[in-house]
């Protein structure tokens, strides 16, 4: 069970968290002038990486905040954890 | 008091005689004996019966390795348990043990007969026989199956004891208490680090507590009796907690650990009463210090199964700990050098015994001492057959050929009444792979050990692959120094004398000249799968080891292969001509040892199971008689039985009465969310499908909420308090969700919004009355309030008082009748309830439930969202297109509502149905169809709401149905399974179609 360092809170057990996909996928700003096809990459397709990956987390029983993970799914370390808004940090790719 | 007690040890009070049953007879043991060493003390070798051959079954370890001591504790229904292993049960008084899987007994075992008929069930038995006929599985095979399967009985009834959990949090985790162990809680606690170090026997000291051999000396002393001084100096350490009969159960990720602490299972009856049995403890550690041990292996021979035959170094614990001989003529069969110190062991308290040693010669310290004593060694022979049925009388062994393959010479037979087998020794590393350590195989003595550590977690001691004790404690030092990054001195100094194994010769599947086919080499005792198995699986084609294991069973019974997983693997390598440690092994997977329910639930049992969650207004409800429904957490009143009514019966009058005077529902569970903040307006118009800009002050709005996908999420009626002031209703189900996606919104899509939400689902409770009668009822309850129809239209909002108290008062309605909500701060919410029953009462006001609720509002064709609508539902699938708004240029979903697919005119969509038959009602869920006679039938959709309806004196129902909206007319079949039933498509809204009611 993961131990995740909420940014506003601290570490906290997993069972606070809820886990919400994968990060940084930006609702386009105007879907009207998307194909189908544009809209339904961003709407249906997700990656499912071996390895680093940028998730969203929501402290669910605590602040209720939404933020950012770096998470290595190969052995579920967790890298980095920033707050929405903030760039990704740089070393991960 | 027996024969078999044979001398004194510290271990065992002998001045506390303990009384138990077995199979029914009663026996004497001591203080301090676990079952299977009172029960060898009495001379009780025979102890249950193997699970597929019913083969008599024996004593073979002294721990959690056990296969075959398994039994039955207790008779009572709610306490008895199965499947516990004798060898770890302490002895109590009064405790009541029986063997299992054998009728009518132990000693003559019906099922015995398998042991005769076993070419014929050879592994994937069931696999391959209970194939055809078809239909024979169900009243058959099956039956016959589970008659047999299984080991022990459950309980039947719900268990008594009080089980406990407790979160903890340490520096440093030690997981067992042996001689590495020890030292390195001493050298964590005394450097200031917070330690606990468990261990799941009654006493620290793991098998260094009894190793008094001469050979192995720590400074000068006995190893333990410097142990037991190393255990005295770190009972004194104020950072180290000790905690014994405590069982690491499963290695999560991040160091979290689930340990099982046995509290009263060693307890006699009256003192385990009223006392938590066992506590779950949730342990979170920086770093884990993993010294788990190893285990010895049993040897693969003909017949190595009989009782009488036990592992080597079991036979020494039983000795030197317990004071118990397992024999009085034993021989000892082994490959390597610790058979020598049961030997040794054995022969200094005069009990007879000889070796068979399959190395061709060999000289270690330990085996000069045995030469010396003048134990007779046959070195270079191989056991081929055991006798005895009941328990081992005699054996035979042979000479061993130069490559070790096939046996020479002529059969030597020998008597005994015992047989020790070492095949050498097994690392635990069970815990190093729980936590995802991967494994490296060391091909000099066959054994997988843990590749790296971490910076987390570490092994030391014979878990790691250091079997003696020179090695065990320098290594042991020097790991611990630098994994806790400290500089402990304490152990620079000590002295070490330990005998070296110099010679090592494993042979998996030992040779015979019997064939393989007509011996019983068995390798898994429990689940009795023997070499001849493992080879048929080969030869059938399977080769990976997970695949073996299922198919031939082996691994798979509660003690998961402790003993008998290496062998499996050796003997496919051996067979397969592959190297051992390519093979891999199959996973480990928690729990250690099983678990039982109880500890894994803790507290959460009965009431506290699951959280219940009741309006201010419930005592009302149980007080008249209410039946209620779970809605999520929620109790809600279902419907309210008068006079023996049934559920059809009370549901027609409350709907009845709730058109033609006056209802009352407990509206309390449904969602609230309050919205402030200047963009709150703008936040309305982005999450719900119509505009809400223009909603004027003290108006309401019927809302619907979608998915990006366009599909409909949750639906409810929004109040603007004031300017930049709104209050969200949601469904009773949908609260926490709704919230929680709002929030997610506003928090990553629209920082820039100025909104704050706060859920006040609990802070209001609202009664909420409807019918031709309500307008009366509110006047009685707020006579200076205006309740004209224009002072107080439909779908607007009034905040009045009640005595001194604020109520919000929404006039909106999911009946189609005049109906108003009366909000109120909840600590008033039963008061307001009564008020208005006794307001009410000259009306006949009559509290309905969930139930009608759902009738009235079918009446009227208004959707429930999750019960008419499953997530593939947009607002056209609904006929609701007038709720999309088409001049907003965004909401959640908008750009799904024209995908090709959502645009298709053959989805699924909401219609009526009628009935041919008034009287019929349809079963929800039902499927629809047009034609019953083409194959396969066309499945046209599904009743998603049926009801009798009062008011229309007919059957009422709406249906999801492919391309339903141009269906209207159309006649459909129910196909049911006695009958068709015949309905035509209708309308959604069958009654009052005009909305006349609702400003009557």
């Amino acid at each position: 069970m993961f131990l995740i360092n909420c940014p506003f809170c601290g570490e906290r057990d997993q069972s606070e968290f809820s886990s919400g996909g994968e990060a940084h996928v930006v609702r386009p700003k105007q879907p009207t002038e998307l194909s189908d096809d544009e809209w339904a990459e961003y709407l249906f397709m997700r990656k499912n990486i071996k390895g680093i990956q940028f998730e969203r987390w929501n402290h669910v029983h605590g602040c209720r905040k939404w933020f950012n993970v770096v998470r290595d799914t190969s052995n579920d370390k967790i890298l980095s954890v920033y707050k929405m808004g903030e760039k990704p940090p740089v070393n991960y790719k | 008091m027996s024969n078999y007690r044979i001398h004194k040890t510290e271990y065992i009070d002998e001045t506390k005689r303990v009384s138990f049953k077995y199979d029914g007879k009663t026996y004497f043991g001591y203080e301090g004996d676990t079952l299977a060493s009172a029960l060898l003390a009495n001379g009780i070798h025979l102890v249950g019966r193997s699970f597929k051959y019913h083969r008599p079954r024996g004593i073979v370890s002294c721990g959690a390795e056990e296969p075959n001591a398994i039994c039955q504790i207790g008779s009572k229904k709610d306490l008895t348990e199965p499947n516990v292993r004798a060898t770890e049960l302490e002895l109590y008084e009064g405790l009541e043990a029986s063997s299992q899987n054998c009728w009518p007994n132990v000693k003559f075992d019906i099922g015995g007969i398998n042991n005769f008929i076993s070419p014929l069930i050879p592994a994937g038995f069931y696999y391959k026989t209970f194939m055809w006929p078809k239909s024979f599985w169900k009243k058959v095979y099956e039956p016959l199956i589970r008659l047999s399967a299984g080991l022990g009985k459950s309980p039947t009834e719900p268990d008594p004891d009080i089980y406990d959990h407790k979160h903890v949090h340490y520096d440093v985790l030690i997981i067992g208490g042996g001689v590495s162990g020890i030292i390195a809680a001493k050298m964590s606690a005394k450097n200031n680090l917070k330690t606990l170090l468990v261990d799941d026997k009654k006493i620290l000291g793991g098998s260094t507590i009894y190793q008094n051999n001469e050979s192995i000396k720590i400074d000068d002393k006995l190893s333990s009796q410097w142990l037991k001084n190393e255990i005295q100096e770190i009972k004194k350490l104020s950072n180290l907690t000790i905690k014994t009969r405590t069982s690491i159960a499963a290695y999560h990720g991040y160091n979290f650990l689930l340990a099982k602490e046995n509290l009263t299972d060693h307890l006699p009856e009256e003192k385990k009463k009223n006392n938590i049995r066992q506590r779950l403890w949730k342990i979170r550690a920086k770093k884990v210090v993993i010294a788990t041990g190893s285990i010895e292996r049993p040897l693969v021979f003909n017949n190595n199964d009989r009782p009488g035959i036990l592992l080597s170094n079991s036979i020494k614990k039983y000795l030197d700990y317990y004071g118990v001989t397992c024999g009085e003529n034993i021989i000892l069969f082994t490959n390597n050098d610790s058979a020598y110190e049961t030997s040794i062991s054995l022969h200094k308290k005069g009990i007879k015994n000889i070796i068979i040693d399959l190395r061709k010669s060999t000289s270690s310290e330990l085996i000069k001492q045995a030469e010396s004593l003048g134990i007779k060694i046959y070195f270079n022979h191989v056991v081929t057959n055991t006798f005895g049925y009941r328990k081992i009388n005699s054996l035979e062994i042979m000479e061993l050929s130069e490559d070790g393959n096939t046996t020479v010479g002529n059969k030597i037979k020998l008597s005994c009444d015992c047989l020790g087998m070492s095949g050498g020794w097994t690392p635990m590393v069970h815990m190093h792979t729980q936590s995802g350590g991967k494994l490296d195989f060391r091909d000099d003595d066959q054994v997988f050990l843990p590749k790296e550590n971490s910076e987390d977690q570490i092994s030391v001691g014979s878990c790691n692959g250091d079997f003696d004790l020179e090695n065990i404690i320098d290594k042991t030092v020097n790991k611990i120094n630098k994994f806790l990054d400290i500089d402990n001195q304490d152990y620079q100094d000590t002295n070490i004398l330990c005998s070296k194994e110099k010679d090592k010769r494993n042979i998996w599947l030992l040779p015979n000249k019997i064939p393989l086919g007509k011996t019983k080499c068995f390798i898994d005792f429990q689940n009795d799968s023997t070499a001849k198995d493992i080879k048929l699986a080969l030869k059938e084609g399977f080769r990976s080891i997970e695949h073996v294991k299922r198919y031939t069973t082996t691994g798979m019974a509660t003690d998961q292969g402790k003993l008998s997983n290496m062998h499996a693997l050796g003997i496919i390598a051996d067979t397969a001509s592959v190297k051992m440690g390519t093979l891999g092994t199959t996973t480990f997977r928690p729990p250690f040892t099983p678990l039982t329910f109880g500890t894994l639930v803790g507290r959460n049992v009965g009431k506290f199971f699951e959280v219940v969650r009741k309006t201010s207004m419930h005592e009302w409800h149980v007080e008249n008689n209410a039946e209620f429904e779970n809605v999520g957490q929620w109790k809600r009143p279902w419907y309210y039985p008068k006079n023996a009514e049934n559920m059809h019966d009370a549901v027609q009058r409350e709907s009845k009465a709730a058109r033609d005077s006056a209802g009352i529902l407990d509206a309390s569970t449904l969602g609230k969310i309050d919205i402030q903040g200047s963009d709150a307006s703008e936040f309305l118009n982005r999450v719900y499908t119509n505009a809400w800009s223009k909603l004027a002050i003290g108006k309401c709005r019927y809302g619907i909420m979608l998915n990006e996908d366009g599909m409909v999420y949750d639906d409810g009626v929004t109040t603007r308090i004031s300017e930049n002031h709104y209050l969200m209703t949601t469904t009773t189900g949908g609260a926490a969700n709704v919230l929680s996606k709002l929030e997610d919104y506003l928090q990553t899509e629209w920082p820039e919004l100025d909104v704050y939400l706060t859920s006040v689902t609990d802070h209001y409770s609202t009664a909420s009355i409807c019918g031709p009668n309500s307008k009366k009822i509110l006047n009685k309850l707020f006579p200076t309030l205006d309740l004209s129809d224009e002072n107080f239209p439909h779908m607007s909002f009034k905040e009045v008082k009640l005595e001194n108290i604020n109520c919000r008062i929404m006039r909106i309605s999911f009946t189609g009748e005049q109906s108003y909500e009366i909000n109120i701060e909840s600590k008033y919410g039963h008061a307001l309830w009564k008020m208005c029953i006794e307001a009410g009462k000259e009306f006949n006001l009559t509290p309905y439930g969930t139930e009608t609720m759902h009738l009235l509002r079918a009446e009227k064709g208004f959707i429930i969202v999750g019960q008419d609508t499953d997530g593939t539902m947009t607002p056209s699938d609904l006929q609701m297109d007038w709720i999309v708004s088409k001049k907003k240029f965004d909401f959640i979903g908008k750009r799904s509502l024209y995908r090709s697919d959502t645009v298709r005119e053959d989805r699924k969509q909401l219609v009526g149905l009628l009935t041919d038959d008034p009287k019929e009602i349809l079963e929800e869920g039902a499927q629809i169809v047009s034609d019953i006679k083409s194959k396969p039938i066309d499945m046209l959709g599904h009743v998603t709401s049926s009801y009798f309806s009062p008011n229309l004196n007919k059957s009422i129902a709406l249906a999801v149905v492919r391309s339903g909206k141009t269906m209207k007319g159309q006649k459909l079949i129910i196909p049911m399974e006695n009958k068709n039933i015949n309905v035509t498509v209708s309308d959604t809204i069958f009654f009052d179609k005009e909305n006349k009611r609702l400003n009557a």
